[in-house]
């Protein structure tokens, strides 16, 4: 979805320090990856965010410890598809409204429902990275893991394989982490409902005001316009 | 002593022992999650001192508590845990659910992990609203208890018809009871 | 540092020939110890299951979830202020913190700064949460290792500051004063003097600890070489905040990395310790907590004026985009990775909470201790459940 984009259409002459520092870092991923770096997006002065095949993953991961990023931030997964319950405020005595079903990606593009993502984290270099991959749509979800590359991956692929789904190749231990051993479904998956709003409508339906135009600068009256009684 | 079991206790043995109780509550706190904080300041801290009222905190066991407080998020992994310690109190003994999580699933109350309110597991004899609610909300819930505890049929709770005239009319502190 | 990770090498290599003791000689069953859900050392429902030869561990296993109440799946169905209700509570100690790294997200997503005044607000709300938040886990390392008076003094003292916080924002915890654009509200008259003299109690507060506990040759060996943690072995699961530091690694999100707040305007000192035991990770807090009020005294002297809210519009609509940002919490590192699509509610938030990482670490550390030594080492690990069960 994003170009490929760099900090030459940003002229600005004291924000070159860090995007050298990015742009750097870019092409090292790209030395070390060559085709399989697929996309990269880098904003100026705020933040880095790539996308590998996935073949590369494990692989996109080590030449990122290698380069100086020994800090593992976090690692998850994104379910792109849009909810088929919106926001859980319908009326079930009412038919479902029509909802669009695309696929949108966001930064950096990508071709499936489900993409795995990681931060990572130069200490020395004061900058992080986003990296990306996407998870083939087969049946069952598989990428590799990432616990050869950082020891504290282990707990986070756990989440993610119960939240999504989605297992991990090579992980040692892959059980659940927060839900009981007898939980069916994947939660964090969209298609996954939250029972307790199918039961009876959202109370809170009565008291959304309708939205006033665009453009609208008064100042934010945060908790008023959406109900949390 | 034969007048508990027959159900017949005169009243000022009744109001004597029911005083008693009412003022050497070992409370057995069960801290879940941020109400467990409020729970620790009014048990804990000097300024809401909660030992001025007769009610001790910190027992060694479930098993040497009268009363336990739950305070927190329960969640369906917990509650068999919970279900677990309560039954592990002996008789008489008294609930007070703290905070909304535990009074009705609270802020999480379309999660798919969390009790929508502890009185689904186990009898509720006072409900403490709030998000946390102050430690003097808990106070007055403890209070509160006090009083119903004096009033209290021992004869009929002994021979557990008390229960039920618990369930069906607990105290909401801040509020008449309800319905 | 070299002789306790010479130690700590020895007791590992102790608690392999007790595992093989286990097997050969007396062919005895090692015993299986269930520290927890509810304990009343562990804060909050954790639970450990450890397999004991004797007093040593053989192996840990900690089983989270307990507390697991969905935020990242409650996020979805909520609009952005009402996120912010709810993530108060993921931390619930210092539940300001909470909020700043969210909102600073969506700011971020929104192209929108806050005003100078807004900022330093909130820089002095987030120090306070901190003070709040370690002056309790001062409090409670007494009574992990036995002494139960620190942890009244430290609930005395903090009532201080959340009587400061409910000054300002109305509540004592989970305040919900942050907002996208600034903050709900100026600070009270005389808000500002009171805090200078709660300030005073605060350190005060902290020499005692310092007298009671930390010169207290008991805790010094119970704590002084226990949990050793090599900065590489920090870095690789992740541990931030105190633990990483205690461990010699020079890292603080405050002066490390460019963020909306005003850390940038004042002075403090980034402590470091290079034994990376659980002494370190205690002695490191402590001295944060000196900092932290330091900080404050600071940013209250010099406190712009002006505007606390920017103009945004009623409804917020947060555009399309991924944001990343986090914040020195008081546990660690806490971030949100916010993706939106141009909706009311985010798309989707993961919360990448410091809690969890610092505890991922558990198995690894946990091999060759002792049994009260667990304790110890989980007391001077420092987390909240609800940070780590989200």
């Amino acid at each position: 979805m994003a170009p490929l984009s760099d900090s030459t259409n940003a002229a600005e002459t004291p924000a070159l320090a860090s995007d050298t520092l990015r742009q750097g870092i870019v092409a090292d991923l790209r030395s070390a990856l060559g085709e399989q770096l697929v996309d990269v997006k880098l904003v100026p002065n705020t933040d880095l965010w790539v996308r590998v095949a996935t073949d590369a993953w494990r692989e996109a991961g080590r030449a990122l410890r290698d380069d100086g990023f020994h800090y593992f931030c976090f690692l998850s997964a994104i379910d792109w598809m849009p909810s088929p319950y919106g926001r859980g405020e319908d009326d079930p005595t009412a038919p479902p409204p029509e909802r669009k079903t695309e696929i949108v990606q966001g930064y950096t593009g990508g071709s499936t429902r489900f993409q795995v993502f990681a931060r990572v984290t130069d200490l020395e270099r004061h900058v992080g990275i986003t990296i990306k991959a996407d998870v083939p749509d087969a049946d069952p979800l598989i990428v590799d893991s990432w616990v050869t590359n950082y020891a504290g991956a282990n707990w986070h692929e756990r989440e993610c394989h119960e939240m999504f789904g989605i297992g991990f190749a090579g992980h040692p231990d892959l059980r659940n982490m927060y839900l009981p051993t007898d939980f069916e479904g994947h939660p964090l998956r969209k298609d996954f409902p939250l029972l307790a709003r199918h039961v009876k409508p959202w109370p809170g339906i009565v008291d959304v005001e309708p939205l006033p135009g665009e453009g609208d600068d008064a100042p934010a009256d945060a908790g008023e316009g959406a109900s949390d009684d | 002593m034969g007048f508990v079991d027959k159900g017949r206790m005169p009243k000022p043995l009744t109001s004597l022992f029911n005083m008693g109780r009412s003022y050497s509550l070992w409370v057995y706190q069960w801290g879940l999650a941020c109400c467990a904080i409020e729970m620790g300041a009014a048990f804990g801290s000097p300024r809401y001192d909660v030992m001025r009222l007769g009610v001790i905190p910190l027992p060694a066991s479930p098993r040497q508590a009268d009363l336990v407080v739950i305070s927190g998020t329960v969640t369906d992994k917990m509650a068999p845990a919970i279900k677990r310690l309560y039954e592990q109190m002996p008789e008489p003994k008294y609930v007070i659910s703290m905070g909304s999580c535990a009074n009705c699933g609270g802020p999480y109350w379309d999660s798919y992990s969390v009790t929508k309110g502890v009185d689904q597991i186990i009898p509720v004899d006072v409900y403490v609203p709030g998000c946390p609610p102050r430690p003097e909300a808990l106070l007055e819930g403890v209070v509160l208890l006090q009083q119903r505890i004096k009033n209290e049929d021992m004869g009929a709770r002994w021979r557990g018809e008390g229960y039920k005239a618990l369930v069906k009319d607990p105290i909401v502190v801040g509020g008449g009871p309800i319905e | 540092m070299t002789d306790l990770i010479d130690r700590q090498k020895l007791s590992y290599i102790a608690a392999q020939a007790a595992d093989a003791r286990l097997n050969v000689e007396l062919e005895t069953e090692g015993m299986t110890l269930n520290i927890g859900p509810q304990h009343p050392a562990t804060h909050g429902t954790l639970r450990i299951i450890v397999r004991l030869d004797g007093e040593q561990v053989v192996w840990a296993d900690p089983g989270a979830g307990y507390m697991h109440r969905g935020y990242e799946k409650l996020t979805e169905v909520r609009t952005f202020p009402q996120v912010t209700t709810l993530i108060n509570r993921i931390d619930w100690l210092g539940s300001f913190a909470n909020e700043v790294p969210f909102i600073l997200a969506a700011e971020q997503l929104m192209d929108v700064e806050a005003p100078p005044r807004a900022q330093w607000i909130r820089t002095i709300l987030f120090e306070l949460s901190r003070i709040a938040n370690v002056s309790l886990f001062l409090g409670d390392l007494g009574v992990q290792l036995g002494a139960i008076t620190p942890v009244f003094m430290a609930f005395r003292d903090r009532e201080y500051v959340l009587n400061l916080i409910e000054g300002a924002t109305g509540g004592r915890f989970h305040p919900n004063f942050d907002r996208i654009g600034g903050v709900k509200d100026d600070l009270p008259k005389g808000w500002i003097d009171e805090t200078h003299q709660v300030m005073k109690k605060l350190r005060n507060f902290c020499d005692e600890i310092e007298n009671l506990l930390f010169g207290n040759k008991i805790f010094q060996d119970r704590t002084r070489g226990i949990g050793v943690i090599p900065p590489a072995v920090a870095q690789q699961y992740g541990m931030s905040g105190a633990n990483l530091r205690a461990s010699g690694v020079d890292w603080d999100l405050r002066r490390d990395q460019k963020i909306a707040l005003a850390y940038d305007k004042v002075d403090f000192k980034v402590w470091t310790h290079p034994d990376g035991d659980s002494f370190a990770r205690c002695w490191i807090r402590l001295q944060e907590t000196r900092e932290a009020t330091k900080i404050v005294d600071q940013l209250l002297d010099g406190m712009p004026s002006g505007p606390v809210m920017a103009k945004v519009p009623r409804i917020i609509k947060v555009p399309e985009g991924e944001a990343w940002v986090s914040t020195e919490n008081p546990l660690g590192e806490m971030g949100y990775y916010v993706v939106s699509q141009g909706d009311l509610g985010p798309f989707r938030v993961k919360i990448r909470t410091a809690s969890f990482n610092n505890i991922s670490i558990v198995p690894w550390i946990l091999r060759g201790v002792y049994v009260p030594d667990v304790i110890t080492i989980l007391a001077s690990l420092y987390f909240i459940l609800g940070d780590i069960d989200k």
